[in-house]
């Protein structure tokens, strides 16, 4: 199962830890890690479910490709990190 | 009198101590831009919205005056609102730029203006959220542009006293939307309001007015006072028209109006040199003010900065209390004053705070 893991600059505001979550590509991955945690939801993607603006993915090392569909994939035992981007501070 | 005043900042959420030394307590979000406050009269519930850099609006609520926070949903729309044309995206809320408590028979009511111009609806204190689509359907939306920010925004909401179902909406750039029926219908009022910025035959177009800002009068609620980017007007119709006020000195630039509680005829402002230079006249800092409903204006300056002032006060960042004798200002330079004399003299709370976006005094029930 693919592990994500946050920014620490997200702990300010919400407790958010690594943990495990199922899917074959990032939306599905994220959408397990809302489940566990909804509030986290709009910090990471805006209203129409698009990754925000200044909110980076990776899938180990590649940022991703679909910052709107979010369909790039993953396999289980990848790495997803959600970073803030240095922009829009 | 009232005893509280809350600042919001680029920085954070303070709460001003009137009669003190000056000092501001930080009541939460050190760090954090505070884009908007509400403190609700009906329960002294206190509202904060936030506009993170990186993670977007969000909104919390404090039922124990800041000593502890709940985040709420905040206001957003839905998957079936599409963009408006092929080339755009869908919507997504930017920031929340107002919220407003809806009326002592609609417990539970808030209002939020948001970026891009939309007008949002809670019937739970803010645990749920909902458009108002008849606004933002509205066809003549496709006219609507930004003032300042990409977007359009709705800044100002007001609810009548007499009766809460009537709304008057300021949308920079949309102009002054009126509704009778608790937002299931508008109309476009704000007639008579003029846009120098627009070509001549759209001068007069309502649709694409730019009120900076809009101030009611509790007491006679037909009394509506506008700071708009083109000058000062005044409606007595309840916003369906405005006459412009001319010969104000030093400027009719601003952003910032307030309305006496009791008295529709008194106004304050604070002004700066023109739009393309937003700063004192003369690097003078003063707050101007009418009693006669515009036919005159006085300059008062006792106790603030007499020259090199460089301090603009935001649109939201200038309130007044119940009683219509103090008022604050908070300026883009970090600077907080007070008047218990209705503007005639001015104390320095602090001048080391962060940029302020909005003061509210809390009116207890």
């Amino acid at each position: 199962m693919p592990r994500v893991t946050f920014t620490a600059n997200l702990q300010r505001h919400l407790d958010v830890a690594s943990l495990d979550a199922a899917g074959s590509r990032v939306s599905d991955v994220l959408a397990a890690v809302f489940e566990q945690k909804p509030l986290l939801r709009s910090y990471i993607v805006d209203d129409q479910g698009r990754l925000r603006r200044h909110v980076n993915v990776f899938v180990n090392s590649a940022m991703i490709a679909d910052r709107d569909g979010l369909s790039d994939k993953v396999k289980p035992g990848d790495e997803v990190f959600v970073f803030q981007a240095l922009s829009g501070g | 009198m009232s005893g509280d005043l809350y600042v919001a900042t680029r920085k954070g959420l303070f709460q001003a101590a009137i009669g003190a030394d000056g000092a501001a307590r930080c009541l939460g979000f050190l760090g954090d831009p505070v884009s908007a406050i509400l403190h609700d009269p009906r329960d002294g519930a206190l509202y904060a919205a936030l506009n993170l850099g990186h993670f977007g609006a969000k909104l919390h609520r404090s039922d124990d005056n800041g000593a502890s926070w709940k985040e709420l949903p905040v206001p957003a729309f839905g998957p079936g609102i599409a963009a408006d044309k092929d080339a755009e995206k869908a919507p997504s809320v930017t920031f929340v730029w107002t919220l407003a408590a809806g009326g002592a028979d609609q417990p539970g009511r808030l209002w939020a203006g948001t970026l891009p111009g939309a007008l949002f609806r809670s019937d739970d204190r803010g645990e749920t959220w909902h458009l108002v689509e008849s606004l933002w359907r509205q066809p003549s939306r496709a006219e609507w542009f930004g003032g300042g920010y990409d977007d359009p925004g709705i800044h100002s909401i007001s609810v009548d006293p007499r009766d809460s179902r009537r709304l008057t909406i300021g949308i920079s750039c949309g102009g002054v939307w009126l509704s009778e029926d608790d937002g299931a219908s508008w109309t476009l009022g704000g007639k008579g309001l003029a846009a120098d910025y627009m070509p001549p035959d759209r001068k007069d177009d309502p649709s694409i007015q730019d009120p900076h800002r809009l101030a009611v009068c509790p007491a006679a609620p037909d009394t509506i006072w506008c700071q708009h980017h083109c000058g000062i007007f005044r409606s007595d119709d309840g916003g369906r028209t405005f006459v412009q006020i001319t010969d104000v000195a030093p400027s009719a630039f601003g952003f910032a109006v307030a309305v006496h509680p009791l008295d529709p005829k008194t106004a304050w402002f604070v002004p700066a040199v023109k739009d393309e230079c937003r700063v004192p006249v003369d690097g003078k800092f003063v707050v101007t003010r009418t009693r006669d409903g515009g036919a005159s204006f006085e300059t008062l300056s006792k106790g603030l900065p007499e020259k090199a002032a460089y301090d603009l006060v935001y649109r939201h960042a200038l309130d007044i209390d119940a009683t219509g004798q103090r008022l604050a200002m908070g300026s883009t330079t970090g600077a907080l004053w007070l008047s218990d004399d209705a503007g005639e003299s001015w104390r320095r709370l602090t001048a080391h705070l962060p940029p302020v976006a909005q003061v509210a005094f809390a009116e207890r029930p």
